[in-house]
Parts: C-alpha cells; structure tokens; sequence
C-alpha cells in the first residue's frame, strides 16, 4: 500500500519551543525545591531531637552562604508554586451560586488572603 | 477487488445518516452496518444549522398548526400525506433527542423552550442556543458510539451505485487515506448525503455539501424532484455566505435599508409594529424575504458593499445580555468574520443559498423508486418542504425520515431482500473502478477544475437564481450542457493515492454538474412561479396546470427527461399564502 | 502598482514521492478579510493543485481545518491573515499525530480515544418516549454546558506535550467530554467512566500544562475538566477506603 504516516520526533528540548511550555517546566521544577526543603526541615526536626547541642550546631550550618542561597533559591521557587497553585485553584473548584459561578478571581484572592493571615499568624508566634 | 459485505450500508453520516444508522441497530442489533462517510461524521453540514428544530410540544399549539404553517409556506407543493406523517412524528423524535443527551434551551420551569420561527403562527422551534444543529450532530453521532452494529469508515468517498436486477446492491467507495477503490455490498443502501449549495458561488453551505448522493441516485436511474426549488436564507454573511439564524429574527431582529427603512412591509409582510409578531415581517417566509431583497437591490434601496449589495440586520435593541444569552454565535460571527459587534452595530447581510427542497425521490418511507434504496434528509424530497421550506423543519426532518430509512432498510431485507455478491457486481465495481483509473492517466486534459466550477456558480447564480426568465434559464441549461461536455476533458494534476483532494474535487465537480443541470431543466420548465421558484415572465402561480412535482431523469450525456407527478393533497387546499395582518 | 502578497511557507508530505516532509513556500494575494483557509484554497484552486488538507464549514464550528500555524494550534478557518501580515506564516499540520499527507493527519487514535469514555448518556432506566422530556432547570444545564462545546478540533491534542510524551493518555477533549456526561442530570454513567477516566491513562496522565485551555477555540476549558475529575475521582478512592464493604 502506499500509505506510510510520518511521526514527528519529539525534540528533547520541546519545552524550550515555547514559551508557555518553558514556564509550565519551571513550575514542575519548583517542586523539586519544595521537596529538597521540607528535607531540611525534616533534617532539621531530628536535630532538634538530639538536644540543644545537636540543634545549635544545625541552626550554625544553617547560616553558612551555601545554605543561604539554597534558602533563598528554594523561597523563590515556593513562591512561584504557591502563585501558580492559586491561579490554578478556580479550574479545579468551581463553586456555584445558585445560576452563575463565583469568579475566579474571587477565589484566587481568598487564597491570598488565607496564605497572608496565617503566615502573619506564624511569624508573630514564632516572634513570641 | 476488496469486497466487504454489510446488511446496511449508509452514505452520508450527519443527522439523516446517524439517525438511520441507529434506526437500524435498534430495530435488529443483528444487522451489520457500514456507516460512510467523505468526512468524519462530525464534519458533516448539520453542524452548521443554527436556529432550531421544530415540533408541537406547548399547550397553545396544534398538530394542526404545524401542518398548515408547512403546507402553506411550501405553496401547497407538499405532500400533504407526508407532512401529515413528518409533524406527528416530530414531537417524538426531539423527546428522544433529548432523553440521548441533546442540550436543549429550557424555560425556567425546566420544560423545553421553543421559539417563534419564519412563517409559524406558533412558536415550537426547539433550540439548544444558537448552535442547535452542532448540538443535535454531535448527540447523534456519540449515541452512535453505544451500537456495536454500527461500524464507520470515515473517508470514504462513493462513486457508483451497484445495481442487480433492480435491485440496489451496493456501493463503489475510494477510501480517501489510501487511494484505494472497494466494494461495500449490502442488502440495502441509504443516501443520507446533503444539499448542493456548492453549485452556487454564495452559500452558507460547506465545501463538502457538492450534490454526491443526488448524483449517485440521479445516475442510476432514480429520478430527482423539484429540483427548480432552491431556498435563498435572507441572512448570509457578504463574501463567505456564512449564516447568521433566522433566530435572530426571532428573538427581534429587523432588516433594514440604506434609508433605515424596514422595508418588508412593502411585500405584503406589514404592518411593521407590534413587533415582535409570528408570520409578519422579518418572520415571514424565507422565499418572501429574499424576494423582497432582489426587488430593493433593484430600486437601489441596498448598501454597496466591496462584497456586493446588503442590507442590515439590526439586533442592537435586544441588548447585550439577551444576545450573550440567546444569539451568541451570531455575536462571535459577525465579530470574527465582519468585524462588526452587533451588540453595536448592524450586521450587513444578503441572501445566500442554503437549502434543496429537491432531491432524491422517495416516498413516504423513505424509499426510492429503485428497490432497496433508500433516502433521507436534504438529498432527498419526500416532499414536506414543497417549493419553500420554513426554517426549523430541516433539522426535524433528518430525524423523522433518518429514522424511517432506517426501519425502511430494515424491513426490506426481512422481507426477504437479496444475499450474496455475483459478477454482475464485480462487473459493475470494476468498470466504475476503470472510470476513475482513466482520469490518472489521461494526460492532455485542456480544462480545470476551478475554471469549469467557476463558470458553473456564475451562470446558476446568474440564470437560476432568486428570480428567473426563459431567456437566462434557456442560456443556463445550454451553459451547463456545454460545461457537462468539457468536464470530459478535465485534467487531474495530482496522481497520487494517499489522500489525494485533486481527484476528489474533480468527483465532486461531476456531481455538481449533473445536479445544476437538473435544476436548471427543472426551472426551465415550470411555467409558473411558486415560492422560491419565481420567474419574472410568469409571475402566477398555475394551480391547474402545475399543481405537480417536476421529476427529473438523467439522460446521459443529453439533455434530462422530465416527467410530473401530482401532489398528493388530503386536507388542505390550495389557498393564498397570507403573512403580515394585525396580531393573532 | 503592484497588488499587496502574503507569503507561506507550507509543510509537504507525498508519502508516495517524498522521503520526509519539506516545506514549500507560496504566494498569495493579500486580502484584508481573508484567512489563513482562504489562502490555502487560493494556493490550491490556482497555483497547486496537489496541496492536500481538510474543510468544510468555514466558521469554526465542524472542527476540520485544525492546523499549526507559526507553530501555535489554529483553526486555519479562524486565523487571520491581517494577524500576520506583513509577516510569513509557516503552515503545518497539527503536532502530535502522524502525517498522512501534508497538512492531513491521521486522526484515529483521537477518535477511539473519544470514544472510549462511553460519551453518552447512560440512563439509571429506561424511559419512555411517551413520558416526555427529563425537566433540567437552567441552572442545571448551565453546569454542564460549556463542555458540550466542544467541536472535536484536536487543537488541544496539538497542544498538550503528553500526547506525545505518554501516548496512551486519553487526552483533553475526551476527558471533557466524559466530564460534561457526568454533570448532566439526565445521566448515571458516571462510575462506568471513571475506569477509563480516573484511570492513569486517564486524568492522572495529565501534568496541568494547561496549554489544552489556552488554545481551545471553543473555551471549553478542558484543563479544568480534568482536575475536578481528578478531585472526583480522589473522593471516590477515599469513600471506598473508608467504606469497603459499601460498594
């Protein structure tokens, strides 16, 4: 038969093509920040549970520049999750009033809300 | 050759050939059935219709009310035993529709909403927004998916029908992926292949809507009927001929002059106010209005446009909300393709053809003259719509007679219809087979596709179009003739097989051919003018003489034989088509 | 004075003459209104008659004419040349699925994607023709609406990279389409879609790109199917869990 359909490769790099795809790779990137973080966390958490000692000497590690930057990468990455996550939150639940649905940005910005009361709430606990 | 063997096989799957096809496995899930098509079912030009669909369904209507409104608007050239059976049946089929899924527009009590349509003096045109005919195609086509009966080949292109001792016995299809000519036998074939339109240059109608089940039928010796009748849609887009809802209308929209002058009440349509009104003005019926617009354009009164004359289509005063809510496509239409926003503007628009209300002879079952054929939908002509159809009947009549060539199809081969391949068939397959090898090996073709389609659409819009005479009709049938004699020297220029669209251009262009010449012999010989047939050298209707179906019959490379058949007329009697008056 | 062109550059496949797909460059008239649609049959009903491609409607509603145009997932019947000019357009057929022959792809594997999430209603009983219409309020309808739009384009597979990347994934206007069966009141169907759709072919191939949303022409939002499919269906491994002997 003469018949013979041609598959397109797809190129390695295909998330570079464009520019939505370029951001959609960064995003998925975040998370590996987000892990790597909650692993400093958790490493942290034990040190804590080996005594004060074992704790100071944690917090000390912490200050070094290569933690710092890491810190600083891992906040600029959470950040970009977080606002990505939000934007996205209105496709996933779509709540209905009565007729109509209520706008997305609605509930977008109640995110925003919530993230900020809490997040103020934390750090003025963590300041007492 | 391939040969496949099917019990039924349907050519044409949009919502005739769907509705056939589940016709079909619901009344013998035992029956095999080859459903074909030139396009994926989904492509199919039901997805286009807009407006509506319509059927008794509300308290202040009356079977009887429908059946009038029918009769009358086809100028007493529908059979009246066949309407009779089409508005009975209507209710039942848009129930079905519905309980399959169809979306349509509900009133506040959850009951279907209906709305008042050209040329009814009740409202019960069902619709599912302004897209009822994509909503109907495509719960058709996923209710087709529950069948396993029910097997597609998409892309497959039929040339010839296979005919054995009177008998249909199946179809020469291309399968367009592969180049490749096979038989599908069957017991029973169903045409369920659409309009025309493409022989005129300004259509609402799709590039796939060429006339191929009509020439299938009209070539194998089936007649053609009423071909003269060609509906004008008095709201088409300048240029592209996409259509704008006669909903529009019916929500409230006008049409207006240069002058700003609602113009239809000068053609019996009037008076203009209280408007919204049923069967006045801008809801009159079509063949009224497109008429009115050829006489302004006459007297000057239209907008000139780079496109050609138009009027416009005013919907401003229904506002914003009620435009987003009811007419939303009309919205994005003008917008995208005119760069108008109605919402602010008037939408400039001409009339365009859109509908056949000729077609493939059957009878009121849906069967052909030539046994075990059957067909169903705009390609056919029963005929319920007469020599004009009102808005909304077309998307109801693909299902009741869909339904009924299928349970057609279904009886005839209980009743004993033939089994079996012979050489008779494969004689038959291999000569249509030949046809089609000669066009790649033919290499001294002096005419193109495009030049002969081009001379086609000039002289049908110029000869036989909203108005005619003997002296444009006589040069269009002669036109055409000449244009039938040419195609012989056509020249394929793309020879290979993997979907090649040269050949099918050329297929269709064939098709359109023979089906132009039918409807200009047709229009030539009606001495009379009757709803959209209208002549400027005979400008009454001649109930005694012409109160008849025009049947065509394919004279080979001559002229068509035509014959006439009575209307068939019960309750009814013909009468004078009164629009407009005071508020009923 | 000379006439204002358009130029494409149009991607080839002669499966029968050509080893791999070339691009071929092409002029045309510049029209104000025209579409990237126009053109092609321009190109093909003057310059070349062995361009192949689909059409029909010509106002994007039978979903034929899905093509890459400068590599974005069009409707070419809904692309305007006046977007572009004076600029070239590269023409190509949609990504993700294999050539059949210039701009015509070979759509199989969509159409029995389609067709594997029962897009139907499936009914708790049968009821009579003679029992009239389900009543389904206005509100009720409008939940589902939207995703009944759709007109089977498969711009969205064009655009979604997991097409390519996991191949057996259901894919966007399926999945919406399961999802506008679910939300319609008439139906019950739900739980026999969800072994396809809750499947990992289902929505959990699904990586949130979002690019499905961004070029549907119909805003059917499928994206946002998906992940309130993904919602339902993780509810539903919750309910089981805690309730095994329910169901």
């Amino acid at each position: 038969m003469d018949r013979r359909p041609y598959i397109r490769e797809m190129p390695k790099l295909w998330w570079l093509g464009q520019r939505r795809y370029t951001v959609y790779m960064i995003r998925e990137l975040s998370c590996v920040f987000i892990g790597a973080y909650v692993l400093v966390i958790l490493v942290g958490l034990f040190h804590l549970s080996q005594g004060p000692a074992a704790y100071a000497a944690f917090l000390d590690a912490l200050q070094s520049p290569l933690a710092i930057a890491f810190h600083l990468l891992a906040l600029v990455f959470a950040l970009l999750h977080t606002v990505t996550w939000f934007g996205l939150t209105p496709k996933a639940m779509p709540l209905r009033l009565g007729e109509n649905t209520v706008p997305g940005t609605a509930i977008v910005m109640a995110h925003y809300v919530v993230w900020i009361v809490v997040s103020a709430g934390l750090l003025l606990a963590a300041r007492v | 050759m391939d040969v496949k063997a099917s019990d039924v096989v349907i050519i044409g799957a949009g919502g005739a050939g769907l509705r056939a096809a589940i016709a079909v496995a619901e009344a013998d899930p035992d029956l095999s059935i080859a459903l074909t098509s030139k396009v994926y079912p989904m492509r199919s030009h039901t997805v286009a219709a807009e407006g509506g669909a319509a059927a008794v369904i509300k308290d202040n209507d009356s079977l009887e009310n429908h059946f009038n409104d029918t009769v009358t608007g086809g100028d007493w050239l529908c059979d009246q035993d066949a309407v009779e059976l089409f508005i009975n049946e209507a209710p039942n089929e848009l129930i079905r529709m519905e309980h399959w899924g169809c979306p349509w527009s509900r009133e506040p009590s959850g009951h279907v909403a209906v709305r008042p349509f050209g040329g009814m003096k009740v409202e019960r045109t069902w619709y599912a927004a302004d897209k009822t005919g994509f909503h109907m195609l495509h719960t058709l086509f996923q209710t087709s998916l529950k069948y396993p009966s029910i097997e597609r080949l998409d892309e497959y292109y039929a040339t010839d029908l296979i005919i054995e001792d009177g008998h249909c016995r199946g179809v020469v299809a291309i399968e367009m992926r592969s180049g490749q000519v096979r038989v599908l036998a069957a017991n029973a074939v169903i045409i369920a292949t659409g309009g025309a339109g493409r022989i005129f240059p300004f259509t609402t109608n799709g590039a796939i809507n060429t006339g191929d089940g009509m020439a299938l039928a009209y070539r194998a010796g089936v007649p053609l009927k009423d071909m003269e009748f060609i509906q004008y849609h008095p709201t088409g887009l300048p240029r592209t001929g996409i259509l704008i809802t006669e909903g529009a209308r019916g929500e409230g929209g006008i049409l207006v002059d240069k002058d700003g002058y609602r113009y239809l009440q000068d053609y019996g349509l009037g008076p203009p106010d209280p408007w919204p009104r049923k069967k006045a003005m801008e809801l009159g019926p079509r063949d009224r209005l497109s008429q009115a617009f050829w006489h302004q354009q006459r007297a000057g009164k239209t907008i000139a446009t780079p496109d050609g004359d138009v009027v416009h289509l005013d919907i401003r005063h229904l506002g914003e909300k009620k435009i987003n809510e009811r007419l939303p496509m009309v919205r994005e239409l003008a917008s995208s393709y005119m760069g108008v926003d109605p919402v602010h503007a008037p939408i400039p628009v001409q009339p365009v053809v859109h509908y056949m209300m000729g077609g493939i002879h059957t009878d009121i079952n849906a069967a052909t003259p030539l046994a075990g054929l059957f067909a169903a939908g705009e390609c056919a002509c029963v005929s319920i719509n007469g020599a004009n159809r009102l808005g909304s009947n077309s998307l109801t009549e693909t299902l009741v007679f869909g339904a009924k060539a299928g349970r057609g199809a279904v009886d005839y081969i209980r009743s004993g219809g033939r089994n079996g391949t012979s050489t008779a068939v494969e004689k038959q397959a291999e000569d249509a087979r030949s046809r089609i090898v000669a066009l790649f090996h033919k290499t001294d073709g002096k005419e193109t596709v495009t030049g002969l389609r081009k001379e086609m659409n000039e002289i049908m819009e110029w000869g036989a179009g909203i108005y005619r005479d003997e002296a444009s009709l006589k040069e269009t049938c002669e036109t055409i003739g000449k244009l039938r004699e040419r195609y012989a020297a056509v020249q394929l220029e793309d020879r290979s097989n993997v979907y090649n669209t040269d050949l099918l251009q050329v297929l269709e262009l064939g098709c359109m051919l023979d089906v132009a010449h039918a409807v200009a012999h047709s229009a030539l010989n009606r001495r009379e003018s009757r709803g959209s047939h209208q002549r400027l050298d005979m400008t009454e209707r001649d109930d005694e003489s012409s109160l008849k179906h025009t049947l065509t019959y394919h004279g080979g490379p001559d002229e068509p034989r035509l014959d006439y058949l009575d209307v068939v007329i019960t309750k009814s009697q013909p009468g004078e088509r009164v629009y407009g008056g005071a508020a009923s | 004075m000379s006439e204002p062109v358009f130029e494409l550059e149009v991607l080839r496949y002669r499966p029968e003459a050509d080893e791999d797909p070339v691009f071929q460059a092409y002029t045309v008239p510049y029209n104000e209104d025209w579409v990237v649609l126009d053109a092609l049959n321009h190109i093909k009903d003057n310059i070349d008659r062995t361009l192949s491609f689909r059409w029909s409607c010509h106002m994007a509603v039978c979903g034929s004419c899905g093509m890459m145009i400068n590599g974005e997932p069009k409707l070419s019947c809904h692309a305007f040349l006046r977007d572009y000019y004076p600029d070239k357009v590269r023409v190509e057929p949609l990504s993700n699925f294999p050539i059949e022959r210039d701009l015509v792809t070979v759509a199989d594997d969509f159409m029995e994607k389609l067709a594997s999430v029962k897009p139907y209603v499936i009914a708790k009983e049968d009821r009579p023709v003679n029992a009239g219409e389900h009543l389904q309020s206005p509100a009720e309808l409008k939940t589902f609406k939207q995703y009944t739009m759709c007109i089977n384009c498969m711009l969205c597979y064009a655009a979604c990279p997991q097409i390519s990347l996991a191949p057996e994934f259901v894919g966007p206007a399926a999945l919406a389409l399961a999802h506008r069966y679910n939300l319609d009141t008439r139906d019950s169907g739900r739980e026999q879609r969800q072994e396809i759709a809750a499947s990992n072919e289902g929505v959990w191939d699904c990586t949130f790109v979002g690019a499905c949303s961004q070029v549907c022409p119909k805003s059917v939002d499928p994206a946002a199917a998906i992940q309130q499919t993904k919602i339902a269906s993780t509810v539903d491994w919750y309910k089981a869990l805690l309730s095994p002997w329910g169901k």
